[in-house]
């Protein structure tokens, strides 16, 4: 699972208005890569087109193998579930091709496994209409996850999130990175957790991908002041990795 | 000292197996409320002789027993168990393609197609060039006209999408037309034909024999394995379209595949009993309460519930009325309307 994953995107659309061009994406194996990028550049249009939603078909290659749709794991933005299946039930669809009529012992001792990864093994028989958006948002993670995906493709994973669970949860994608060799490319607002979590950044803008680099390269206050039109402060953590303190522009403020 | 947690394996067996009871103590019940319905009547006939009947056969030596036994009562409820579980079935698959906890299998509009059929069967069953004794013409249009109604809808689909917003507002569209059709038939009708398709369109039993149970038993025959293929794809689509997709689920293709079954069903249960209401909008409730979400008991639920529910309104329209039964279709629109508010008001999610 070591091979280069490649992927081929056609120019994507919505109705009549081009919003991407055309272009050509390659990760490595077990890459964290961030996609980041202003309101309405795409970002959402980009993931649902590589997980084979989109209109435009798209080409997946690891090794010289085609990847299939069905190997790759798809968080949308919006994730609201109101159906009273159990959080467990919902992991355990992740993977639906193999369940049959009576579910295998062994992927029910899986599901739970992963559920005790997200911290989720309390609400393991809990309906998921009763649970919280953030707790929701988890378990569908733990679901994707459990789905051992080729590739995993994540739109705002941590927006419902309290910032405990948003540090665990991308410290939890990087291990799955390092473990599976699946690449994971996730869609954030956050700049500090992507500066933090991400080994590469595709920036998204004006249709295009416009920078495509590691954390310390892409995230210059230039090009966040361009795109966000906001004025940034790069601070350096403890630990060396990079926070992002936005402060709206003067020109911003005025308007 | 603090308990170990049960692991989820034996947390899931224990699962199972209860609902698994409740699936089976539900069976059970519809069993003891069929034999009920074959020993109650108008007729009068005690239970003893009824079984003198059953074991003397359809030549038995008791005419009159044998035709009330084998010609009416055992047709009748034979036709009440698989329109029951036909119309549960079909409302279950209503409910989880639409994402709608109130559809029912009369959402896309087959219910007021069936009635325009028998109504033009009815009105000019003699204008119709077709080689069919006349009892058996009234069901064939109707079923003609559910798979018209159904063919409509299929266009639309085809044309727009198989959103549950498109498929609603063109069943609303197919229904009206139906019904205007259907009440225009109803003004130029006379008296009797009048009388005739009303009675039609409250549902009913009486209609029952032995060709109708062969050919509704054979539509839920064949329907049963094709569902059978799509349990974990149904359950999946509760989660909501976006998550199924996500999944790898083709949501149009399943959609369009319940969506014909979900027509098969209701045309061949509908064609030769007339409109009964609110068994596919309840029955997928009772099952869900009994077994949750998860389709691979949900659907013996649902087929049992509806079967129950209808065998239930069978056995209470005969006992409230002494000679004529009163139609199963009535009884279950009267009762049904509490059991709506009851769903509607202990509504948790969707």
């Amino acid at each position: 699972m070591d091979d280069l994953l490649d992927i081929t995107l056609p120019a994507l659309h919505r109705g009549r208005t081009r919003v991407l061009a055309s272009c050509q994406l390659r990760f490595a194996a077990g890459e964290v890569v961030a996609l980041i990028g202003p309101n309405g550049a795409g970002k959402s249009t980009l993931l649902q087109a590589i997980a084979g939603l989109a209109p435009e078909p798209v080409q997946l290659t690891r090794g010289g193998r085609a990847v299939a749709r069905a190997e790759i794991g798809f968080l949308p933005q919006a994730f609201a579930v109101r159906a009273a299946l159990s959080v467990l039930d919902c992991v355990l669809l992740g993977r639906r091709e193999a369940l049959g009529l009576r579910v295998p012992p062994h992927l029910i001792a899986e599901a739970e496994a992963m559920l005790n990864r997200l911290g989720l093994s309390d609400l393991a028989d809990r309906a998921m209409h009763d649970l919280s958006g953030g707790q929701q948002q988890r378990a569908l993670i733990a679901q994707r996850l459990f789905r051992r995906p080729t590739l995993l493709l994540l739109d705002e994973p941590t927006s419902a999130l309290d910032l405990h669970h948003q540090l665990e949860t991308m410290a939890l994608l990087r291990a799955h990175a390092a473990a599976t060799r699946a690449p994971v490319l996730a869609a954030l607002h956050d700049l500090s957790l992507v500066a933090r979590y991400a080994d590469r950044v595709l920036v998204l803008a004006d249709g295009r991908i416009e920078a495509d680099g590691p954390p310390e390269a892409v995230l210059t206050p230039d090009r966040l002041a361009l795109h966000w039109r906001i004025a940034p402060e790069v601070l350096r953590a403890r630990d060396g990795k990079s926070v992002i303190v936005p402060h709206l522009m003067a020109t911003n403020m005025q308007g | 000292m603090t308990a170990r947690p049960v692991p989820a394996v034996v947390r899931w067996r224990a699962r199972a197996a209860r609902q698994g009871v409740a699936v089976l103590i539900a069976a059970l019940a519809l069993a003891v409320l069929a034999l009920f319905d074959l020993i109650t009547g108008p007729s009068g006939m005690t239970p003893g002789a009824l079984w003198h009947a059953a074991l003397a056969g359809p030549e038995g030596a008791d005419r009159a027993a044998a035709t009330i036994f084998w010609q009416i009562r055992l047709p009748q409820l034979c036709m009440g168990l698989i329109v029951g579980a036909s119309l549960g079935l079909a409302g279950l698959l209503m409910q989880t393609i639409l994402a709608n906890p109130l559809a029912s299998p009369f959402t896309l509009g087959f219910s007021a197609a069936a009635g325009f059929g028998a109504a033009l069967a009815i009105m000019g069953g003699a204008l119709v060039p077709l080689p069919l004794p006349g009892w058996l013409l009234t069901p064939f249009l109707a079923f003609t006209a559910t798979l018209t109604a159904t063919a409509l809808v299929w266009l639309v689909a085809r044309a727009r999408g198989t959103a549950p917003e498109t498929l609603v507002l063109a069943g609303i569209a197919v229904m009206f037309f139906f019904q205007s059709a259907q009440s225009l038939m109803q003004f130029m009708a006379s008296p009797e034909v009048l009388a005739q398709i009303v009675f039609w369109l409250f549902g009913s039993l009486l209609k029952a024999n032995w060709v109708a149970v062969s050919v509704s038993g054979t539509i839920l025959l064949v329907c049963l394995p094709l569902l059978a293929r799509d349990l974990w794809a149904l359950t999946s689509l509760r989660l909501g379209e976006a998550h199924a997709a996500a999944l790898g689920l083709d949501v149009a293709a399943l959609r369009r595949r319940a969506f014909l079954i979900t027509a098969l069903l209701t045309a061949g249960a509908v064609s030769f009993t007339g409109t009964i209401g609110f068994v596919g909008l309840i029955a997928p409730h009772v099952a869900r309460a009994l077994v949750g979400e998860d389709h691979r008991l949900g659907l013996p639920a649902a087929a049992i519930a509806g079967a129950l529910i209808l065998i239930a309104a069978s056995v209470t329209g005969k006992m409230l009325s002494q000679g004529a039964a009163i139609p199963v279709g009535i009884v279950t629109a009267v009762a049904g309307v509490p059991m709506l508010l009851a769903v509607i008001l202990s509504r948790k999610g969707v």
